[in-house]
């Protein structure tokens, strides 16, 4: 059985009184892609950004529990500290638009002040670039603004940008739910690559896309973890019944 | 990743197609060699790992098919892979019964000398193993041959039948040493059988064809 | 059939209310053009590099020119924008950033309503917060009633662009572990530029032409002067003096003036649009 990296114990998530995430308890296995679908307003998206501590920035929002990025419990680590080793790329590419396509592959360099010589930078930007399969199409125009990049590559930018600050764990939300299908499939392809280095939690309402891509898949129902197993035993032969009513189309 | 996914359950198909072609290759030599150990073989071990790979493999397409949800060619392969597996366990089950039969007729005097058994079965694992190729390299020209060797195999199989009939009629003894080596025609038949429902289906899958049963679709026949 | 007007009628009536549109828009466009032609006809004889490189001469004497007061309008623009500047910006980002604070909706509405204090009033209140106290005319404090008139604009400008910042900038800023004063000054800022510099640009567009804070404050003054502690001129106030003056060679330069000043402020107005042009960034 693979390592683990990450263990979620008795986790709750609250935006003032409405109970998001109830007492979530999983285990993420390094070096896998592990999918968490469920219908919209499940708390899949709430419970993957617990992980990085943006949850509580919401007004109102707290969260209870435990989680363990291998030994450290993340809800009392400083936030800055555990934000900069779980990346995490949102369901709409936003790049930075004032900066070049270099300055954001570097910015979580950059805009946190941490000093470093040129070619190192350039070493850095390189490898995150081609890590996210965006090299080829951008080496030539480093230094044109993010923004006139199409939407899978700014996808693929915002990917790179994670992967600069070399994470162990990078967080998708949705990522590829306002892209076309054949930039769907080139990020997806490349998370298959990025999995050898990093270990990928991708929240995703595309049942579909969770099956093609994990190897685990957790599915989550108002709040709850209904089942969380190897995506080869998910897809084929649920436990719950629920499960299987959702990949039924059922609800959702 | 659907790609590699097919790619590995060919793999797998394939490296059993192998493994059924060595049963029957098997039970033939036991059958002229009279060698009773490599008899055993085939129907002590042999069928058990015969067995476990059909459901691996069986495992395998189920699982690419509820993860990928392939489309068109891709998911006729993987239809195709799901049937030359049931296919090829039914090869292994009658390369078993053909075992079988020749452990009781290696105990016994031989009733006459085997000719055309070796040459059907030779004939029979060649369109095996055409079969496969045809898959392996998606020739259906190549399916369509094996396909009309089929005709050959039961004359054959008539041929010896007709030949068991006067041993038979002539000396009561022989029936039941004949009926035996009738067995392993019809069996060899079977196989041949299956194996022109491998290349079939090969014809299915590359070009999406149905030619099974001689069956032709309407806007076939209208061109 | 009498549910409908026929299409004859239908496009006869389009065509006049297209036609009333085009007169009544040119309507109002007559008296602009004509402002603006007479101060052109009257300001343009006078124009002169001269005019623009000398100081005021007394009564009586031909030439002099307004130096004096071009400067002076120059040092008080860039003395309150030093001073309304780093307010107003921090008070639109407090703004924004707390837009859902009931403390924050008070003082974003009082802002407005201080957008509309008469611009006297504000000379009045920097006369007597600093002209009374230290007994003595300034540069610093017309410069102060300035600065006050420009803070609304400031504030206003600065709130509306940063509101139109999405969220999700902000969240790749934290996602890679940038603390929330880096955030603002190196994602948020940087992304809402134009916005603020075309607010602040028509804001010192607005202050330049500003007459009544500085009758009591700057005062105005004959001569070149750098030092802000003292009374110093400017356009407005030049054009003021020289207006209500019962020559009429001065009548003519405070037309000259004019001109000058109404280029000064089309030129941070057409600086405004452009920078926002420019610098704008879509979401």
């Amino acid at each position: 059985m693979e390592d683990q990296i990450l263990t979620i114990r008795n986790l709750n998530a609250y935006f003032g009184d409405f109970h998001a995430v109830k007492n979530v308890n999983m285990t993420v296995y390094k070096n896998t892609i592990t999918a968490i679908m469920g219908p919209s307003g499940c708390g899949k998206t709430t419970l993957i950004r617990c992980i990085n501590r943006l949850h509580e920035l919401t007004e109102g929002a707290y969260t209870t529990g435990e989680i363990y990025l291998k030994n450290n419990n993340i809800l009392s680590m400083n936030p800055i500290i555990i934000r900069r080793q779980i990346g995490m790329v949102f369901q709409k590419p936003n790049p930075f638009p004032t900066m070049s396509i270099y300055d954001n592959v570097i910015a979580g360099y950059k805009i946190n002040g941490i000093k470093m010589d040129k070619t190192e930078m350039d070493t850095i930007v390189e490898n995150a670039l081609k890590k996210a399969a965006l090299w080829d199409e951008v080496k030539d125009k480093l230094k044109q603004k993010g923004a006139f990049l199409s939407g899978g590559q700014q996808q693929r930018l915002c990917i790179a940008r994670a992967i600069a600050m070399k994470p162990e764990i990078i967080l998708l939300d949705e990522p590829t739910s306002a892209l076309d299908p054949k930039s769907t499939l080139k990020i997806e392809e490349l998370l298959e690559e990025l999995k050898k280095d990093i270990t990928i939690l991708i929240v995703t309402h595309n049942i579909a896309q969770a099956a093609r891509i994990s190897d685990y898949t957790a599915f989550m129902y108002l709040g709850e973890l209904i089942e969380y197993d190897k995506s080869d035993k998910m897809f084929t032969n649920p436990s719950n019944p629920k499960t299987n009513e959702y990949l039924k189309g059922c609800f959702g | 990743m659907l790609e590699s996914a097919i790619n590995e359950a060919k793999q797998k198909v394939v490296e059993y197609s192998i493994f059924a072609e060595k049963m029957i290759e098997k039970a033939i030599k036991g059958l002229l060699e009279k060698n009773r150990e490599l008899l055993e073989e085939v129907i002590n071990e042999d069928e058990n790992q015969a067995n476990r790979r059909e459901i691996d493999i069986e495992n395998q397409g189920i699982t690419i098919i509820a993860r990928f949800s392939p489309k068109a060619k891709e998911l006729r392969t993987i239809l195709m892979i799901l049937k030359m597996n049931n296919d090829l366990e039914r090869i292994c089950d009658h390369a078993v019964d053909i075992a079988e039969s020749a452990l009781y007729l290696i105990e016994r005097p031989q009733l006459k000398p085997f000719i055309d058994i070796p040459r059907m079965s030779t004939l029979t694992m060649q369109m095996l193993s055409d079969a496969i190729d045809s898959f392996i390299e998606e020739d259906p020209s190549k399916a369509n041959e094996v396909v009309k060797k089929d005709d050959i195999i039961d004359d054959f199989r008539d041929q010896i039948l007709r030949e068991l009939i006067t041993y038979m009629s002539t000396d009561m003894n022989t029936i039941e040493r004949a009926l035996r080596i009738l067995n392993i025609a019809r069996h060899l038949e079977r196989i041949a059988d299956l194996s022109t429902n491998i290349c079939e289906d090969v014809i299915y899958m590359v070009e999406g064809r149905n030619i099974k049963h001689h069956f032709t679709l309407m806007e076939d026949k209208e061109d | 059939m009498n549910e409908y007007i026929s299409s004859k009628k239908r496009e006869r009536i389009d065509k006049i209310f297209k036609f009333s549109i085009y007169i009544i828009t040119f309507t109002i466009l007559i008296p602009l053009f004509l402002i603006f032609g007479f101060i052109i006809t009257n300001g343009i004889k006078n124009i002169s590099i001269e005019f623009l490189i000398k100081n005021p001469v007394p009564v009586g004497e031909t030439g002099g020119g307004i130096l004096n007061a071009l400067i002076g309008t120059f040092i008080l623009i860039i003395l309150s924008s030093v001073l309304a500047i780093p307010f107003g910006i921090t008070a639109g980002i407090y703004l924004s950033e707390n837009s859902n604070k009931k403390y924050a909706q008070y003082i974003s509405t009082f802002v407005d309503v201080f957008q509309g204090i008469p611009s006297i009033v504000l000379g009045i209140i920097a006369y007597v917060w600093i002209v009374l106290p230290v007994k003595k005319f300034s540069a610093l404090s017309g410069a102060v009633a300035l600065s006050i008139m420009m803070l609304p604009t400031i504030i206003k400008a600065t709130e509306e662009t940063l509101k139109m910042i999405p969220y999700s900038l902000k969240e790749a800023a934290y996602s890679l572990g940038v603390p929330y004063h880096r955030t603002i000054l190196k994602v948020i800022l940087p992304a809402a530029f134009s916005g603020i510099l075309s607010g602040t640009l028509v804001s010192i567009g607005r202050i330049s032409g500003e007459t009544a804070p500085l009758l009591f404050t700057a005062f105005g003054s004959n001569l070149l002067e750098w030092n802000i502690f003292k009374p110093m001129n400017s356009l407005p106030l030049l054009i003021f003096n020289y207006a209500k003056s019962p020559y009429p060679e001065w009548h003519e330069l405070a037309w000259s003036a004019s001109l000058v000043l109404i280029t000064i402020v089309f030129l941070f107005n057409l600086l405004a649009s452009i920078g926002e042009k420019k610098w704008k960034i879509k979401f």
